[in-house]
């Protein structure tokens, strides 16, 4: 528990070079073998860091925290995994990053991703593909998989992720962690580098229960420089929530399309849910064999948007000095874009093109807001619906990353919370020969700490909580 | 008739800050590249936020314009690649499905006729390209300074309902006196005022002169397109659909290179910038605090000063001269006599030396001073004409200026005699002339003048030189 460590370091009963020592000793033996980090900082300067923000005190003085490389940090590149911002050093930090070291945080490195986000299982990184810990064969989800990887090689016990469509929550359910995908406009987005504005968050990545809600509640809260906000108190995590008379709602949908061994584990939570008291029934949601087309369409069509800034005049990736801008800005996007980006700038500019844009874009926020009607329906009668986070077990590495239909079909069960703004949370369910499964919880739009609280309930149940791989 | 339509882009440089950032506004005379912030510069993961008074001066100016005004205002991103965009796409707003202008369909009526407004705009603006060694098309490299990046504009759109070049000064003249009542522009700024302007005659395509500076560049380029798309047409050429720049050195469009085609410019609604509802009450509230407007301030000042219609147009015209000429009434009572002052010798000298009257350092009371030394005789008409360019351009006092260089009109009898007996003996022939011809008296009464260091008082040497003569 993280608010154990503050108060040992607190308190002088942990020595701060050893607690630092030890997450370095781990990364040193293991992080070759796993990749989870673009840049790592150096340990006389985390030790430094660390002594400095224990006498300054905070919720968090002197913890170590890995920041997904998608989030600016000031003085430290930021390299959203691209060739394009290969060495670009953010002027200032983005506001969850000011806020973090308000409350002592110290970062330890930047994780490594998907490039800019896009893909499920952190192949498309320019830095190489992050390795599960779990096994070292498979991927650790997408796209915050450096963040996902790093607590589960024991390299750090505090993360954030960012979840467009299910990026935290893919990586958390892989390695056996903890990961919330908040409310939309209740963590600020700015210094975020976008890739798809009106879905996502960023949102913190744990071990425990207790932990998720300590980094949610310090992250949390309006931005006057995040116009997408909402003047927002972030709720108390309810200490002792007891599933008893808790209404539960199943996707049988999803849970059905799901692969064997994923069914079955969450199966035996469903289980358990309902013989403490749950009160559990099968329900389904409308329209969601629309969700993952609506969901690309969004995304893809922000996103081709967003990364036209990247050309090389400013900052990032600029190799060619001769030959007009056209020239110029072509060959510069053309070898700092990965093929994924490419693919994804490519659509967007495709569906925002005139004649398709009624077609395609207007009709997939029709698809949102009806996705976004049968949701309110469904907790109007529910406190929660449950669900596998990802319909299969960890895929292995290459298996997914060439064939981008099954990749995004990955997504079906999380883009949901995305176009619908409302909270969803993955932790652990189970293992199925030593591989993760995760169960996701939804919510009711702003009942984060809600879910944080059902599954502090949960990991109860699972025991599953602190779970580190094996690393040999 | 030829058709023209001006697309006006006005840079809100009265708000403090840029459009989306806490970067100044006021980019002018500062270092390159000083003036901005991750947000302007469009560096990853900087997000913009509204300046909430930019729509209260965009609702403003909509209400002047007679305009129909959104219930919400919606921005989106219009995408070209171009090297002065900090993001490769302009924040601006898009009529169509999904989105909406701030405001459309008004009408701002100038002499005789109606010119309807199509609509109202709120955008940013793109940074500065500089090309140091010569022009867009020879330069060898480009410079780019983004003081400039995501300042606020209205950009200000009519039907092509202008017939002439006069027609467009004046809607141009007009539409600045708004806003400068309005207080939304600083229209002296370098910059502050650009317009496209399109045009076509007869037989013709439309063709776009992009981004011409002043609203004497718009009336020559307008003035040049005429005449050059009437010329081609009588040759047997073809006036096709183009877009031209303005050489206001050369006096002069010419032709860019890009081809004339319909951009497809993927508008959709920026979802960094949430809708913002406009309500009823907003508007009745931005309604009530409304500044006077020209054309009642010309209806006002008519009544208040008993100055003619003519005149007050001119002097609202231009809000500070209306401005001095109000101020200055306060301590002048003669109004026709001022108005006569500001209208021919103060304001025909600014124009002559291309000053505007908010450039001018004369105050009201120096005016006043003046105007009641004129009336007391000390000073005479020749000597006011003579000592406005120091009041002007130096701001100096009229008691001081004229008694440091001696300008205090000769009234002493005794001396102008002396001076006129002279000049009568010298020019004898004048002298037996003038006795059958007052424009000899005239003439004779030049020579006093000349000899006196335009001293003399005219009327008094006028009379001195008909008792001579026994006229």
């Amino acid at each position: 528990m993280i608010s154990q460590v503050v108060k040992d370091l607190k308190e002088g009963r942990l020595d701060p070079e050893e607690y630092v020592e030890r997450y370095y000793d781990r990364i040193s033996k293991f992080e070759k073998k796993i990749n989870s980090f673009i840049t790592l900082r150096s340990k006389e300067e985390v030790i430094s860091d660390v002594k400095e923000s224990i006498k300054r005190g905070g919720r968090l003085a002197g913890v170590l925290i890995g920041i997904k490389d998608a989030i600016s940090t000031k003085g430290i590149r930021t390299t959203c995994a691209s060739k394009m911002l290969e060495d670009y050093v953010p002027p200032f930090d983005a506001t969850v990053v000011e806020k973090l070291k308000r409350e002592g945080a110290v970062i330890l490195g930047k994780t490594n991703m998907d490039e800019f986000a896009m893909g499920s299982t952190t192949e498309t990184s320019y830095f190489g593909p992050t390795r599960n810990p779990w096994d070292l064969e498979r991927t650790p989800g997408g796209s915050s998989g450096g963040s996902g990887a790093a607590l589960a090689a024991g390299f750090v016990d505090l993360a954030l992720g960012t979840d467009t469509g299910g990026s935290i929550r893919a990586p958390a359910a892989f390695t056996a962690t903890f990961g919330l995908k908040p409310s939309y406009g209740t963590v600020s987005r700015y210094g975020l580098v976008a890739y798809a504005n009106s879905l996502e968050q960023i949102g913190p990545m744990s071990k425990n229960a207790e932990d998720l809600g300590l980094l949610y509640s310090i992250i949390a809260g309006d931005d006057p420089r995040d116009a997408t906000t909402i003047p927002y108190e972030v709720k108390e995590v309810p200490s002792e929530i007891s599933v008893n008379g808790l209404k539960v709602g199943v996707l049988k949908d999803i849970l059905e399309a799901s692969e064997e061994p994923v069914k079955g584990i969450i199966n035996r939570i469903i289980d358990k849910l309902s013989s403490e008291g749950a009160v559990v029934e099968e329900t389904k949601l409308g329209y969601a064999e629309y969700a993952l087309p609506a969901y690309y369409i969004i995304a893809m069509s922000e996103a081709s948007s967003n990364l036209a800034r990247y050309d090389g005049v400013r900052y990032g990736y600029s190799k060619y000095g001769d030959g007009n801008w056209k020239e110029t800005f072509s060959k510069n996007r053309g070898d700092g874009f990965g093929l994924e980006v490419k693919r994804r700038i490519m659509l967007g500019s495709f569906i925002l093109s005139a004649g398709y844009y009624d077609q395609y874009y207007v009709k997939a926020l029709k698809v949102r807001r009806l996705i976004k009607n049968s949701l309110d329906q469904l907790f109007a009668k529910f406190d929660v619906l449950v669900s596998p986070t990802m319909p299969i077990l960890p895929p292995k590495l290459g298996e997914m990353v060439d064939d981008p239909v099954k990749m995004y079909a990955m997504d079906v069960n999380t883009v949901i919370a995305n176009l619908a703004a409302i909270p969803a949370l993955s932790m652990p369910a189970g293992f199925y020969n030593n591989l993760p499964v995760g169960l996701q919880l939804m919510g009711r739009y702003l009942s984060d700490t809600f879910l944080v609280g059902i599954s502090m309930f949960v990991e109860k149940l699972t025991k599953i909580y602190d779970a580190t791989a094996p690393l040999q | 008739m030829p058709k023209i339509g001006l697309e006006v882009h006005v840079h809100l440089n009265t708000l403090k800050t840029k459009l989306f950032c806490s970067c100044s506004s006021d980019y002018i005379n500062k270092d390159p590249n000083t003036n901005t912030c991750p947000v302007c510069l469009g560096l990853p993961g900087a997000i913009p936020v509204l300046n909430e008074k930019a729509l209260t001066y965009a609702i403003m100016v909509a209400l002047a314009l007679n305009c129909e005004i959104a219930p919400a205002l919606v921005f989106s991103r219009k995408h070209y690649f171009y090297p002065d965009m900090s993001k490769n796409y302009q924040i601006s707003q898009y009529d169509g499905p999904g989105s909406m202008a701030v405001a459309k369909s008004g009408v701002l009526e100038i002499t005789n006729k109606k010119i309807r407004i199509r609509r109202i705009n709120i955008e940013e603006d793109p940074a500065k390209i500089i090309y140091p060694t010569g022009s867009m098309l020879t330069s060898k490299y480009t410079l780019l300074d983004y003081n400039r990046s995501g300042i606020g504009l209205l950009e200000i759109v009519t039907e092509p309902d202008i017939e002439s070049p006069k027609e467009a000064r004046e809607f141009l003249e007009k539409l600045r006196s708004i806003l400068e009542h309005l207080g939304v522009c600083n229209c002296d700024m370098e910059g502050a005022m650009r317009a496209d302007v399109n045009v076509s005659v007869e037989g013709g395509e439309r063709v776009e002169v992009k981004n011409v500076g002043s609203i004497k560049d718009v009336e020559n380029a307008i003035k040049y397109e005429i005449a050059r798309q009437k010329a081609a047409i009588i040759q047997g050429l073809k006036v096709e659909r183009e877009t031209r720049h303005w050489d206001s050195e050369r006096g002069i469009s010419v032709p860019t290179r890009t081809k004339e085609t319909d951009e497809d410019y993927r508008y959709f609604p920026d979802p960094d910038l949430p809708p913002y509802p406009i309500s009823k009450d907003l508007i009745k509230k931005i309604t009530a605090e409304m500044p006077e407007l020209p054309d009642a301030r010309v209806k006002r000042l008519v009544e208040q000063y008993g100055i003619s219609r003519k005149e007050a147009s001119i002097l609202v015209m231009d809000k500070a001269l209306a401005d001095f000429y109000e101020n200055t009434a306060k301590l002048y009572k003669d109004y026709k006599k001022l108005a006569n002052l500001i209208l021919n010798d103060y304001l025909r000298w600014l124009n002559d030396k291309n000053i505007r009257a908010s450039e001018s350092r004369a105050t009201p009371e120096a005016i006043a001073k003046l105007l009641s030394l004129l009336d007391k005789g000390v000073i005479t008409i020749k000597i006011v004409k003579e000592v406005l360019p120091e009041i002007v351009l130096k701001g100096a006092d009229p008691d001081q200026l004229i008694k440091e260089s001696q300008l205090t009109a000769i009234r002493d009898l005794e001396y102008l005699e002396k001076v006129v007996e002279e000049v009568i003996k010298e020019d004898k022939d004048a002298a037996e002339a003038a006795k059958n011809d007052p424009k000899v008296i005239n003439f004779l009464v030049g020579k006093v003048m000349k000899r006196t260091g335009k001293r003399a008082d005219p009327q008094l040497t006028n009379e001195l030189i008909r008792k001579k003569l026994g006229v």
